[in-house]
C-alpha cells in the first residue's frame, strides 16, 4: 500500500493562512492503514488545528470528512457539497488523492496534509517499510522475492557494494542491507547461483525516468468507445 | 595490448605492479595537486585518483588525472556510479581518453549520505544516480573499447583504449557472495582488481584460494590493497567501522605499543606487502597512505619494489 506521514500542524496552518473555512478530507484506504490520514487522524489533525488557531486568536471553521477512497472520482463526488462550502481543502490522502480532488474541484485550492513517502507494508506494529519503487519492469524472480531497486540504497542490480556490514547498509545502522536479505533468502531457497549471471544495465524508461507513465487497456477503451 | 597503459605493460611483462592513491584537494588549487604528485613521483606504476571519495566534493577525478598525465605520471582515474548516469559517464570517459588517460577504476562509490563519515557536512540531500552499477560500468567500458560502441548501441569513430579496473572486498558481508562478485567483475571485462585493505593475511589467503578455485587469478590481475596505518587507534577504528576490513588484534596491540607509531605503521605496511606477494594470484599491491603521501616512497622502497620498472 501507499505509506504516508502527517505533515506538522505548523506547516498545514501556514498553507491555510487567510482562509476562514477549511475542510480536512481524509481517505479510508492506505493512509488510514498507515495511520496518517484516515478518519481517526483527520479528527486528531482537526482538533490540533482548532487548538492552535484559538491560541492564535483566529476564528476559522474546520470541517471534517473522510471518504472511502480519494483516488476514485465517484467517491470524491459524494463530498461535493462540503468542498464547495469551504475556502480551502486539506486532503490527508496520498498525493494521488490530493490530485484527484484538484482535478475534480478545479476552482478550489486543495492542499496536502500528509507527505506521501513510499510503497510498502506494515512490518510490525508501528513500523512501515518500503518494498517497491514501481520501476515498471519487475525482476523479483531473480532476487528471491526481495527488491534491490527499492531496498538497496544504491539500487544495485548485481549484488552488494563493499559497504554492507553485519546485515546493515552503509547508509545507516537503521537500514537493513537489501542485498544481505536477498542473499539470505536465496541461500534458503538453494538459489544463490541465480546471482552468477551478469545483469545488464536496466532500462529505466519503464520507471519514472521515462517521464509520466500510463497503462492502457485497449480492449476496455474500444468497448467504451463502441458504447458511446 | 588493450590500452598500452604503463600499468598494463608492467603487468604483461610479468612484473609485480604497484599502484598508489592520490586524493584530489577540496578546492581548485593546482599547486596542491602538484605537491602531492612530486611526493609520489616514481613510487608506483600508476596512481589512483579518487572520485569525490566519502561523497565529499573535491577537484574532479578527471581533471586531476589530466594533471598527472601531462606531468608524465600515469593516472588510474576512478569513476563512481553515484554521480553520473550512463550518458555522463561515457562522455567523461571519451574526454579522459582524449587526454591520454588509459586506466579507469569502476566503483559504486560511497553513498551521498556519507559526508566523510560525518566529519564534514557533505551533501546528504543530493539525488543519487546509480543508473548503472559498478559491474555494468565495467561492461560499458569494455564495449567502448572492444566494440567501439556505446551502451545504447551507437557506434564510436574509434575504439577507446582502456585498461579496466574494478574493486573487490574479499572479506565484506555477506561473505557468501564475494567470490561471485569477483567472478562477475571478471566476466564483465575487468582487467585488474584492487582489493579493500588487507590486514588479515590468513583470511585474505582463504579468499584468494576461492578465487583460484574458479581460475579467476588467471583472468584478472589482482592487486592487494594496503592502507598504511598511522596509529593503533586508526587500526582499531577500521576494524570496527570500515566494512570488509578485518584487523587482527595482535596488529592493533603491536601498533599501540610502538613508541613511534608512524614508523611502526610503515614497517607493518612493508611486512604486509611482502606477505601478500607470497600468495598465489596476487600480481601487485595498491597502496593508500591517506593524507600521508610521504609514506608511500618509504613503504614501496622498504618492500624492495623500487625503482619501478621501465617498460
Ligand atoms: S523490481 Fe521494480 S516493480 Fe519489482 S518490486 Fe522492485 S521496484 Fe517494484
Ligand atoms: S550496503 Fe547493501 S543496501 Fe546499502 S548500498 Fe550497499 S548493497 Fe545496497
Amino acid at each position: 500500500m501507499i505509506i504516508a506521514e502527517r505533515k506538522p500542524v505548523a506547516e498545514i496552518l501556514n498553507m491555510i493562512e487567510g482562509a476562514s473555512t477549511v475542510l480536512v478530507a481524509g481517505c479510508a484506504t492506505c493512509v488510514a492503514d498507515c495511520m496518517a490520514g484516515g478518519e481517526r487522524e483527520v479528527g486528531i489533525l482537526a482538533s490540533a488545528m482548532r487548538i492552535a488557531l484559538v491560541r492564535e486568536g483566529k476564528a476559522v471553521e474546520i470541517i471534517e470528512v473522510t471518504v472511502e477512497r480519494q483516488c476514485e472520482r465517484e467517491f470524491i463526488e459524494r463530498i461535493r457539497e462540503l468542498v464547495e462550502k469551504v475556502d480551502v481543502v486539506i486532503s490527508t490522502a496520498c498525493g494521488i488523492g490530493v490530485q484527484a480532488m484538484a482535478e475534480r474541484y478545479r476552482n478550489k485550492p486543495i492542499y496536502p496534509g500528509v507527505n506521501t513517502t513510499f510503497l510498502g507494508l506494515r512490518e510490525e506494529e508501528g513500523l512501515w517499510t518500503e518494498r517497491c519503487a514501481a520501476c515498471g519492469d519487475c525482476t523479483l524472480h531473480l532476487t528471491g522475492g526481495i527488491c534491490p531497486v527499492a531496498r538497496c540504497s544504491k539500487s544495485l542490480l548485481n549484488g552488494p557494494c563493499g559497504g554492507s556490514r553485519e546485515g546493515k547498509c552503509e547508509v545507516s545502522e537503521e537500514i537493513a542491507c537489501g542485498w544481505q536479505l536477498i542473499i539470505d533468502r536465496l541461500i534458503e531457497l538453494g538459489q544463490l547461483d541465480r546471482l552468477e549471471a551478469n545483469i545488464p544495465p536496466k532500462n529505466w524508461a519503464t520507471s519514472r525516468d521515462g517521464g509520466p507513465r500510463k497503462v492502457i487497456k485497449k480492449e476496455l477503451r474500444d468497448e467504451k468507445r463502441k458504447q458511446s | 595490448m588493450k590500452s598500452g597503459s604503463n600499468l598494463e605493460k608492467v603487468l604483461s611483462a610479468g612484473h609485480t605492479a604497484v599502484t598508489a592513491e592520490l586524493g584530489p584537494p577540496m578546492g581548485c588549487n593546482a599547486e596542491t595537486v602538484r605537491k602531492k604528485m612530486e611526493l609520489l613521483r616514481g613510487t608506483a606504476d600508476a596512481f589512483n585518483v579518487t572520485d569525490c571519495q566519502t561523497a565529499v566534493v573535491r577537484m574532479s577525478s578527471i581533471s586531476t588525472s589530466i594533471f598527472l598525465a601531462q606531468a608524465g605520471m600515469e593516472p588510474v582515474m576512478q569513476m563512481t556510479c553515484r554521480d553520473r548516469n550512463r550518458i555522463a559517464i561515457q562522455s567523461d570517459i571519451l574526454g579522459a581518453a582524449a587526454h591520454g588517460i588509459k586506466n579507469c577504476l569502476c566503483i559504486a562509490g560511497d553513498h551521498q549520505s556519507f559526508g566523510a563519515k560525518g566529519k564534514l557536512k557533505g551533501h546528504p540531500g543530493s539525488k543519487n544516480v546509480y543508473d548503472v552499477d559498478s559491474i555494468q560500468l565495467v561492461g560499458i567500458l569494455r564495449g567502448l573499447r572492444d566494440d567501439a560502441r556505446q551502451q545504447g548501441g551507437d557506434p564510436l569513430d574509434a575504439s577507446v583504449p582502456l585498461f579496466i579496473g574494478a574493486a573487490w572486498t574479499p572479506l565484506g558481508d555477506p561473505i557468501e557472495i564475494r567470490t561471485i562478485r569477483l567472478a562477475k567483475k571478471v566476466n564483465a571485462g575487468a582487467d585488474f582488481i584492487q582489493t579493500q585493505a588487507v590486514y588479515d593475511i590468513k583470511r585474505f589467503s582463504e579468499a584468494m584460494q576461492k578465487a583460484r578455485d574458479r581460475g579467476l587469478h588467471e583472468r584478472v590481475a589482482i592487486l592487494a590493497g594496503i592502507i598504511v596505518p598511522k596509529s593503533g587507534g586508526m587500526l582499531a577504528y577500521m576494524n570496527k567501522s570500515v566494512p570488509g576490513v578485518v584487523v587482527p588484534q595482535e596488529l592493533i596491540d603491536r601498533m599501540k605499543a610502538a613508541s613511534d607509531q608512524r614508523a611502526e605503521g610503515i614497517k607493518i605496511a612493508v611486512e604486509l606487502i611482502q606477505q601478500v606477494l607470497q600468495i598465489e594470484g596476487v600480481r601487485g599491491v595498491h597502496i593508500q597512505a591517506i593524507e600521508w603521501e610521504e609514506a608511500v616512497r618509504e613503504v614501496v622502497g622498504g618492500a624492495g619494489l623500487l625503482p619501478r620498472p621501465t617498460v
